[in-house]
């Protein structure tokens, strides 16, 4: 029973939002993790790259060489659109949002240098962090409210006490909460720090100028809120960024200056090496040009009204708990939730198997966002919506919600998390 | 263009500013080919921009307006 409703995603096309899987009319609350189900046209732009631009782009002087070359080059020039900045070479395309970030932070920080982050981060920024704490650099962690905002004022003293960079989500993937950036950014460049931004969560929800929020580097990912495929994203560098400051991750072929053994300095190709993927680019510009078109500020708006009505209705329901700020302004689509005598497991199950719900449960990659939350280290059920979920989705939710409350309530008190005790004594989570 | 009209090449630092390059050309109405970057020139970057050199002035005004600046521009 279980495998059947699991097996084989039905195409799309046949309706415009593609949420029929197995016959079940599923609802994606899993945005947040990647989004689902993307525009039409990406599935069309990447079949079409591979049947008529399918050459190695712009290693070969041929035409399917240009055709591939010229894929990339528009994908660069709707992201560089998006965070208004003109140069699109500034705009480096890796894997994923964590590839970026890596990029950023093992190519700035030194032994001896001090970053100032905050206490609601992802692994993919704070893991790398952590190693680099292990070869010298030190890292203060500025405390969150209960609801994941920054304490600004705490902000402002650690970077008063001298720091190389100032990095930090541009909003949670636990709580969605959305920080200040802008203030952030004032304060770190007031202190002299340069301002990395892992917009993961972000880009291509909000409007974001990225020179606005003084932002230096900004890391964002392709298959989020942009609706683009897998094994795309990239990192931003502002226009008054100086390149060398940042060394490259990986070096290799880039079809220039090809006669060096030395990896050229170039923009972009001082930081891409080997083949980019040409097919994921091409679909996420078709999925840029998609959102464009519909207009990112539009979008917000619609989901603004879906969430705030998603949250109220969950928030009357005895004995559910929500975390994120209650505003939906204040947040992305994401949010997270509790149910009183019930694991989070048991209810992430009960609303994949029972009502075709799909949420995330755990610690989502972020033990420190889990931790600031009083939330660690059971995690919470984590309901994250996207530019297709409708008002109909959100009632079915706020049903099923109510009815696996109402049955908690009734049953047996559930033993406490297993691996509590053995999760809590290291700074590591669970899960990845 | 006519095979026997006189023609100029611009070579770049990366494959990324010669397409650009060249779309900036076509969206401006200027006839250019990329082709492979003749070898006696440069080994830059694989891919050069061909024009007729008639275009030159108009070519270099082009790069300059697109941001993209060219490592040379070869008669051929």
């Amino acid at each position: 029973m279980m495998a059947t409703k699991r097996q084989e995603i039905a195409p799309l096309g046949a309706r415009t939002c593609g949420k029929v899987v197995q016959g079940m009319n599923v609802v994606y609350l899993d945005n947040a993790a990647t989004s689902w189900p993307k525009p039409p046209q990406v599935a069309q732009a990447m079949a079409d790259f591979l049947e008529h631009s399918g050459g190695n782009p712009g290693r070969s002087g041929h035409r399917l060489s240009i055709a591939a070359g010229l894929a990339v080059l528009e994908a660069r020039e709707a992201v560089a659109n998006l965070v208004h900045i003109d140069d699109p070479f500034r705009v480096i395309f890796t894997l994923n949002a964590t590839h970026a970030l890596n990029l950023a932070l093992f190519g700035l920080l030194r032994p001896g240098d001090r970053v100032v982050t905050t206490s609601m981060e992802h692994n993919s920024l704070m893991r790398p962090l952590r190693e680099l704490e292990r070869r010298g650099v030190a890292i203060s962690v500025v405390p969150c409210d209960h609801q994941g905002l920054i304490q600004l004022d705490v902000w402002r003293q650690e970077l008063a006490r001298g720091a190389t960079l100032a990095c930090a989500t541009h909003a949670s993937n636990v709580t969605g909460t959305i920080q200040p950036v802008v203030e952030m950014g004032l304060l770190a460049h007031e202190a002299d720090a340069l301002f990395l931004v892992d917009g993961a969560q972000t880009v291509g929800a909000l409007p974001l100028d990225l020179q606005a929020a003084h932002i230096d580097l900004l890391a964002f990912t392709g298959h989020k809120a942009l609706l683009g495929p897998t094994g795309t994203g990239g990192l931003v560098l502002a226009p008054g960024f100086p390149p060398e400051r940042l060394q490259p991750l990986v070096r290799g072929g880039t079809g220039s200056r090809s006669e060096r053994e030395e990896h050229p300095d170039m923009l972009p190709d001082r930081f891409e090496a080997g083949t980019p993927n040409g097919v994921g680019l091409a679909g996420l510009r078709a999925a840029i040009d998609f959102l464009t078109d519909q207009r990112i500020e539009s979008v917000r708006q619609a989901e603004v009204a879906v969430e705030q009505e998603l949250w109220d209705g969950l928030a009357a329901i005895p004995g559910v708990h929500l975390y994120g700020p209650a505003a939906a302004e204040r947040r992305t689509s994401t949010f997270s939730l509790r149910i009183d005598g019930m694991r989070v497991d048991e209810v992430g199950l009960r609303l994949d198997e029972d009502f075709s719900i799909l949420t995330r449960v755990g610690l989502h990659c972020a033990p420190a966002a889990h931790r600031t939350l009083g939330t660690f280290p059971e995690g919470t059920v984590r309901l994250a919506a996207g530019v297709f979920t409708t008002r109909e989705d959100v009632q079915r939710v706020i049903s099923a919600v109510s009815e696996v409350a109402a049955s908690a309530a009734h049953a047996p008190r559930v033993p406490p998390c297993v691996e509590a005790s053995a999760a809590t004594r290291g700074r590591s989570g669970k899960e990845a | 263009m006519p095979a026997t009209e006189a023609r100029s090449v611009v070579v770049f630092h990366t494959t990324s500013a010669a397409i650009k390059a060249d779309k900036a050309a076509r969206q401006a109405g200027l006839e250019t080919r990329l082709v492979p970057t003749p070898r006696h020139l440069s080994s830059d970057c694989g891919l050069a921009l061909r024009f007729a050199r008639v275009d030159r002035a108009k070519m270099e005004a082009l790069l300059r307006e697109a941001g993209v600046e060219p490592a040379g521009i070869h008669d051929l």
